[in-house]
């Protein structure tokens, strides 16, 4: 037979095509609420109805002026969530690719018993870490200017961080490299090349997706980290963009009008929202095939 | 390698060893910033873990003065529910059991929604099916933080977009809009007589479907893909009907990689902390609470690090029973399937 496209009886197609649009409603209700709250015109605590009757931009320009009532600017903010958040993605990437190859790769004495201990500490979840972190960290003091106290730094909150995804990225790189064919190495190393050149010249180019797909997820769970850092943090300088988030609404919002919420929420999202699209596909496939084999 | 001008001399007996051991110090030296690392910041953190579990660690000792030994006082106090005290409400076995029900009610509507969908778009002939696919991974790539405060705002009970869109569409058949005022995470008395769940559940849960089901979309799209059309071809010859066909085909072809995708589901919706934390804050009175949201609070709001300590042991215990059972009723129900 040839092929021939099934053609859906109309009937049907209308029926599927209600559900979807039905669907298709409430996933794009929140989103277009959000959205049109943020082009709110008027500086209104609470708008009255569900899209604003005009729009402008100006709720995105009062958050990038100062977002909450502490004194830090939006800049400031951004600069603490990316630094954050970018340092520990790469530190966890760039420490954990190493083991995670020779995980993959090699059998050696202790090698069950490090892997038990890396997959025991991927089931802690990051909150029951917080009581140990935050005391061991706040007991480290160095007396430079007015005192320095490492758990009441960025530093800190980024070495609690790493704590956590530094096992993950391990475990999800040694998830990626286990389905790279060892055929490549195996000749080069018949062609006389060292591990390192192995692992530099062959592992490394060819592991490029996951380390970026790894990379993206620790700075994304970095970039939207509240609790270490609402927990460790006391200082507005210090503070990230998910702490001003929480501070823009509940029970510390003030009178902050819901269209600079909305503003915020919107530009905390996109950044990782736009990457995530094009990794998508990536971070599926690893997640569930290479994560947990 | 210099193997082959070393080989022309006769190597001693350490170079021999020296060469023979390349691979183990290979081994360790491409291990040791990761495990230096973790035992520094992640293995001793969970050693110490355990011991201020066995003390009465608070504020006090912040500043330097070693905690008292106190056994297993503060277990007992959690779960004999001393902890009431401090936490008004708070009855560890109820919490316990709210953060099951909350994690499979969950997760069975993600996967049950996530595959029907998947299947939908499926549908050979369907129009419009790219449009559908782009629009419906949406809630996945948002931060789940900002899924959570956005839902908060609206189950705001004034303004909030739950009440305003039910009050207009209540508004169609002549309803006044002051029916519409739900108190979505204030009201105490259960919404349906018989079933103990607050109106807070319901909204959590509400938000935790819309945030859930795409992940597990995208995951059986992948899986349905991966099916041979002729498997459906000589069923229905066969005479199956589509309902046959989808126990006898498409369950069993799916199931390898909805499997680990429920896994992570039922373990990233016990620890769902964002959700509950920012939308219903345990309330009303710790019914909504689930264990994270008590252990961040143990820590953030008591200052009682040693029964935190205590509080993350028992979570990673539980944890570890609940990933062993359902690894083990997964692969018990392996064989009836396949």
């Amino acid at each position: 037979m040839p092929e021939t496209t099934k053609k859906l009886p109309l009937g049907q197609q209308l029926i599927y095509q209600a559900m979807l649009l039905f669907i298709t409603f409430t996933v794009m209700f929140p989103i277009l609420w959000i959205v049109g709250m943020s082009l709110d015109a008027r500086d209104i605590a609470r708008p009255k109805e569900l899209f604003p009757p005009e729009i402008s931009l100006q709720a995105y320009l009062r958050v990038l002026g100062q977002p909450t009532a502490n004194p830090v600017t939006f800049i400031q903010l951004a600069m603490n969530s990316l630094l954050l958040a970018g340092g520990v993605a790469f530190c966890a990437v760039l420490i954990g690719v190493s083991a995670a190859y020779v995980f993959s790769r090699f059998k050696f004495y202790g090698r069950e018993y490090l892997m038990l201990g890396v997959i025991t500490v991927l089931m802690v979840p990051a909150i029951a870490t917080i009581a140990p972190l935050f005391v061991l960290l706040n007991s480290i003091n160095i007396p430079i200017g007015s005192g320095f106290n490492l758990r009441n730094s960025l530093w800190g909150v980024g070495l609690a961080m790493i704590s956590g995804a530094l096992p993950f990225s391990i475990w999800n790189l040694k998830g990626y490299l286990d389905t790279i064919p060892k055929d490549l190495e195996e000749a080069a190393i018949i062609d006389g090349a060292s591990f390192n050149q192995v692992f530099m010249y062959i592992i490394l180019p060819l592991s490029r997706p996951a380390l970026a797909v790894t990379f993206f997820l620790g700075f994304l769970t970095g970039w939207t980290e509240f609790a270490l850092s609402w927990q460790f943090l006391t200082k507005p300088e210090n503070f990230t963009l998910a702490m001003a988030l929480w501070n823009m609404t509940g029970q510390y919002s003030g009178d902050t009008p819901w269209s600079a919420f909305a503003a915020m929420a919107i530009m905390l999202s996109l950044p990782v929202a736009i990457v995530y699209l094009f990794l998508q596909q990536h971070i599926v496939g690893g997640l569930t095939v290479g994560g947990v084999k | 390698m210099a193997a082959g001008n070393m080989s022309s001399q006769k190597p001693s007996a350490f170079q021999d060893w020296w060469q023979k051991t390349s691979q183990t110090r290979f081994i360790y030296m491409y291990l040791f910033p990761a495990f230096f690392v973790m035992t520094m910041i992640t293995f001793y953190p969970l050693f110490y873990q355990v011991w201020m579990s066995l003390t009465d660690y608070g504020v006090k000792n912040l500043k330097g003065t070693p905690p008292n030994f106190v056994g297993l006082d503060n277990y007992w106090y959690i779960f004999g529910g001393g902890l009431a005290a401090k936490l008004p409400n708070f009855n560890f076995w109820r919490l316990l059991g709210f953060n099951l029900f909350w994690t499979f009610s969950n997760v069975i509507v993600h996967v049950v929604a996530g595959v029907l969908i998947a299947v939908l778009l499926n549908v050979e002939g369907l129009w419009a099916k790219g449009i559908y696919r782009t629009l419906f991974v949406l809630p996945m790539v948002i931060p789940s933080l900002v899924i959570a405060v956005v839902w908060r705002n609206m189950f705001d009970p004034n303004f909030g977009a739950i009440n305003v869109a039910l009050a207009s569409l209540g508004g169609l058949v002549g309803m006044a809009p002051e029916m519409f005022q739900i108190r979505w995470m204030e009201q105490i008395n259960p919404p349906f007589p018989g079933i103990p769940l607050p109106l807070s559940f319901f909204a959590v849960l509400i938000a935790n479907i819309w945030l859930g089901w795409p992940f597990m979309t995208i995951v059986a799209t992948g899986a349905l893909q991966s099916i041979p059309k002729d498997l459906y071809e000589a069923a229905s010859m066969d005479g199956a009907t589509s309902v046959q066909q989808f126990w006898g085909i498409t369950v069993p072809m799916i199931r390898p990689a909805m499997i680990p995708a429920t896994m992570l589901g039922l373990i990233m919706t016990f620890n769902q902390f964002n959700v509950i934390f920012f939308i219903s804050n345990g309330g009303p009175l710790r019914q909504t609470e689930i264990l994270v949201t008590i252990a961040f609070r143990l820590v953030n709001e008591q200052r009682l690090y040693g029964v935190a300590a205590a509080f993350s042991i028992l979570i990673f215990f539980i944890l570890l029973g609940l990933t062993l059972a359902t690894n083990r009723i997964t692969k018990a129900t392996e064989s009836y399937d396949a």
